[in-house]
């Protein structure tokens, strides 16, 4: 006897952009985490997603250029496809309710474009440095940016590897901010091109220990503020622009 | 007093060890607890990794029935990685609950979960971690009583030393009685100290405090007898048995994690107990009798579960769930109501019958068929009679043609080696079998694309079992037969080429026959482990036998005993065990005689389909089998996946 055909499931009929922010304790999730938990909380909430054919269906999810794990971000992307139609505003409350606080859905677009990936230009970081003076930082920086290359290596699966940190660079900024216990410390602002391979900010922190051996005391907590296209003059604009602009005809692309 | 969070110094510690989200608590079903509304406050550990903690149903349950009574709360604590060790002691961050990250020893009663004696050495970490002294003694009124569960607990004289009690049996009552008598001995101002609150939970008769029990030893090493160190505690301390499932629903709310864990479904226990009589099974011994859970309450669970959770997988877990008796209407119920829902249905622990392929049809109905796993056990008809696994080659052959008929592609096929009077030839007909279902599968598919996988575990003999008194098979002759067994599958290329072999070498099992049929004087040698770096000893990248070898050959002898006296070691009739104080309900002649039956290959029936066979559970503990069928059905929900 042969095996049983799958069923077939049901076309796609809408997709909805969303952008997420991952928060305080929950910046510990690692990018499988959260795919895991959007696809219960999509489940919770009962949206009508739609599910790839064949003996394993998924639902229909992909995701944009994740930050690491460890990295808060105010700033990630996922992209829904569903069956069904339903308002982005009511998608955006319903999925937020079902994740945890923490995993936040902070809006929902209706697609009418594509190559939102492609438009993921660069991403400005945030880098938090407590122990660590402004004028150390700014020092750093200026080395740092006063390079040609800065050749930092990372362990990857496949060993170390080694890559230059500066060209991806195009905004290294510090500020200062008081702490906690009244203690201020220095705060770097970075915009960084999405290149391949590609730089993280923890490769610009490994850059600022080469350069000025820079070292934080404690670790530096890095939340990604934003990611989308880049202007010449090095700003970040929003991806999700072409969307909501577009006249809300029709479903699809 | 409130306790503060620890949260703080060991936020700045997880960007340096590896998966740190599980250190982070935030679960989909974690409860916010109120410290200082709470009387009595419990942390709850399962001594291993938080992804194979986070799932496990004893710690759900107690975690949820423990947060609904108004004067307790629970919090969760689970083992760290040796990375996260390591920082831990280097910063002075205490072992912590992951719900509020408050430090362990904060809380009134430290709950520990061992369903593998595995766990030992992690809860010597986590006692250690906390700052709690890790010899029971030492302890002051300021430190929580530690208490064990779980399997684990019908035999806790290895650890007699670190815990100040251990319970026997089912938690969810257990839990609420324990944490009356710790209330009310706080609200009197804890009279009498440390001491008398033991006292008072020793006199419940079901919690085992050590502490008041004196174990003598004869001059050969054998325990002379054990007896109460003083006049007001019972001379038995006996198991709990929770009777009516459908009134303790929990989980309720299953615990879903962020991290990705071992199990990732809606688990429901459909009935509790097992009668089926394997001899070598431990807990069909002392979970008996066997109570069902009806389909009713099944149905409103999973119902409730895959709202709250999200899963997309159930798991209808007992201990061989094709025996409840209404399984067929709880399959055909739950498959119609998720049809095209993309929710799948799981029956594990399934036994060699045709019935059970009807079973999984149903559930895979609107899904996948990849595998089917059955357990026969023992590769010979002798050997199966000896542990009383009644499968004749005969029900399998039917079975795999009957599984590979309906187009499943994958049999896995489970088995022990090393059982009680185990000959090679017994090991070696399990390649025959595997043979033979291979032939017939090819056959029945009219395919050559199937295959049948062998998984072999090494036999531990455990307590409260027939074979309490068996000698264990020494790793050397488990690993000579398990090579025999390779060459066997193989001899035959054509079937050989598909049919995967799985098993472990024989070692790691004895170090586990040590720990599952020590006494007292074992806890040298888990504490000297412990010291030597012994962590996660049920993970083989972390287990070291040499560790174990070595120390117990450091200790042991001291004692006039070695490892080999602990497990490879027969016991006779009148050999007083170290756990024969601890009541599971059977009668130590009912075991001893059915030890008898298991040698001379004399099977013994389910005592749910044929008269008492007098094991002694019933009587002994007040209980009866309950079972159905209760004749009810599952209707389709209202209107699913729209509300």
């Amino acid at each position: 006897m042969s095996r049983k055909e799958p069923d077939q499931q049901a076309p796609v009929v809408q997709r909805v952009r969303v952008r997420y922010a991952k928060r305080g304790p929950l910046r510990f999730t690692s990018h499988r985490d959260f795919a895991r938990a959007l696809e219960r909380a999509v489940r919770r909430a009962k949206l009508p997603i739609a599910y790839s054919s064949g003996f394993h269906p998924h639902p229909r999810i992909s995701y944009i250029a994740a930050a690491p794990t460890g990295v808060a971000s105010e700033a990630e992307y996922a992209e829904l496809a569903l069956r069904d139609r339903m308002g982005p505003d009511d998608l955006l409350k319903a999925l937020d309710a079902a994740l945890p606080p923490g995993l936040d859905i902070t809006e929902a677009i209706e697609a009418h474009t594509s190559g939102l990936a492609d438009r993921m230009e660069a991403s400005a970081w945030r880098i938090e440095l407590p122990g660590v003076t402004v004028e150390v930082a700014n020092a750093a920086v200026e080395a740092f940016l006063a390079a040609e290359t800065v050749t930092v290596t990372r362990l990857t699966k496949k060993g170390d590897r080694a890559f230059d940190a500066r060209a991806a660079v195009v905004h290294a900024s510090v500020r200062p901010v008081a702490g906690g216990d009244g203690e201020r410390y220095a705060i770097l602002d970075l915009v960084v091109r999405q290149v391949t391979p590609a730089v993280r900010p923890d490769d610009v922190l490994s850059g600022l220990s080469l350069v000025a051996s820079l070292v934080p005391p404690v670790p530096p907590r890095v939340t990604r503020l934003a990611q989308g296209p880049l202007t010449e003059s090095g700003d970040i604009t929003d991806p999700l622009r072409a969307d909501r602009e577009h006249p809300s005809v029709g479903a699809g692309e | 007093m409130s306790v503060t969070s620890v949260y703080p110094q060991l936020e700045l510690l997880l960007p340096q060890v590896a998966k740190p989200i599980q250190y982070v608590g935030g679960e989909l079903g974690a409860v916010a607890t109120d410290w200082d509304a709470a009387r009595v406050r419990w942390a709850l550990m399962y001594p291993d990794a938080y992804e194979v903690g986070v799932p496990n149903q004893g710690i759900q349950i107690l975690y949820e029935v423990l947060n609904e009574r108004p004067d307790a709360m629970a919090e969760r604590t689970y083992a760290v990685w040796p990375d996260l060790e390591k920082l831990m002691r280097d910063n002075g961050v205490p072992q912590f609950t992951v719900d509020a990250h408050r430090p362990v020893a904060a809380f009134d009663v430290f709950g520990v979960s061992f369903a593998t004696e595995m766990g030992y050495t992690n809860l010597l970490t986590a006692l250690d971690l906390a700052g709690i002294p890790l010899t029971a003694a030492d302890r002051t009124d300021d430190h929580p009583i530690v208490v064990a569960g779980g399997h684990a607990a019908f035999n806790p004289e290895p650890i007699a030393e670190f815990i100040d009690a251990a319970v026997l049996g089912d938690g969810e009552e257990a839990v609420g009685e324990i944490t009356d008598i710790v209330r009310d001995w706080k609200d009197a101002g804890s009279p009498g100290g440390r001491d008398e609150l033991l006292l008072r939970l020793a006199r419940t008769e079901s919690v085992y405090v050590p502490r008041f029990y004196d174990v003598d030893y004869l001059d050969d090493g054998r325990i002379q007898r054990v007896v109460p160190s003083r006049a007001d505690v019972p001379f038995r301390v006996h198991k709990r048995t929770t009777m009516d499932l459908d009134a303790w629903p929990y989980p309720k709310k299953p615990l879903v994690p962020l991290a990705e864990s071992v199990h990732e479904r809606y688990a429901v226990e459909i009935f509790r107990g097992c009668t089926r009589g394997c001899r070598f099974c431990q807990a069909g011994m002392i979970t008996r009798p066997v109570r069902e859970r009806s389909i009713t309450t099944i149905g409103e669970m999973v119902e409730t579960g895959i709202e709250e959770s999200g899963f997309n997988e159930v798991g209808l877990l007992s201990l061989s769930s094709a025996d409840h008796s209404e399984i067929a209407d709880v399959c055909s119920g739950l498959a119609d109501r998720y049809t095209g829902e993309n929710v799948s249905l799981s029956l594990p622990s399934t036994r060699v019958d045709a019935f059970n392929v009807d079973l999984a049809n149903e559930l895979s109905r609107n899904g996948r068929r990849s595998g089917l796993t059955f357990a026969p056990e023992g590769g010979s008809e002798r050997i199966r009679r000896v542990i009383n696994k009644m499968v004749s080659e005969d029900d399998l052959i039917n079975t795999v043609v009957t599984a590979y008929g309906n187009g499943w592609r994958q049999v896995k096929l489970y088995f022990m080696c090393g059982l009680p009077t185990e000959t090679d030839e017994d090991v070696v007909g399990i390649a025959d079998m595997a043979h033979k279902v291979i032939k017939a599968g090819r056959q029945a598919s009219g395919n050559r694309d199937i295959r049948c996988t062998v998984s072999i575990g090494g036999f531990v003999p455990k307590p409260h079992t027939p074979f309490q008194w068996a000698a264990q098979a020494d790793p050397e002759t488990v690993d000579r037969r398990l090579k025999l067994l390779k060459q066997a599958i193989n001899s035959e290329k054509s079937l050989g080429r598909a049919i995967g072999y799985r098993y472990h070498d024989g070692r790691p099992s004895l170090i586990e026959g040590l720990l599952s049929r020590g006494d007292r004087r074992v806890a040298d040698v888990i504490r000297r482990v412990w010291e030597e770096g012994g962590r996660f000893d049920g993970w083989s990248e972390h287990f070291s036998y040499d560790r174990w070898v070595g120390a117990a050959a450091a200790t042991l002898p001291a004692h006039g005993v070695d490892l080999a006296w602990y497990t490879t070691r027969e016991r006779d009739e009148n050999e007083v065990l170290p756990w024969d104080h601890l009541d599971s309900g059977l009668d130590k002649e009912w075991l001893w005689s059915d030890w008898q039956d298991s040698t001379a290959e004399v099977e013994q029936d389910d005592c749910r389909w044929t008269p008492c066979f007098d094991c002694g559970v019933c009587p002994s503990m007040d209980t009866e089998i309950q079972i159905g069928p209760t004749g009810k059905k599952l209707l389709p929900l209202s209107v699913v996946g729209q509300r």
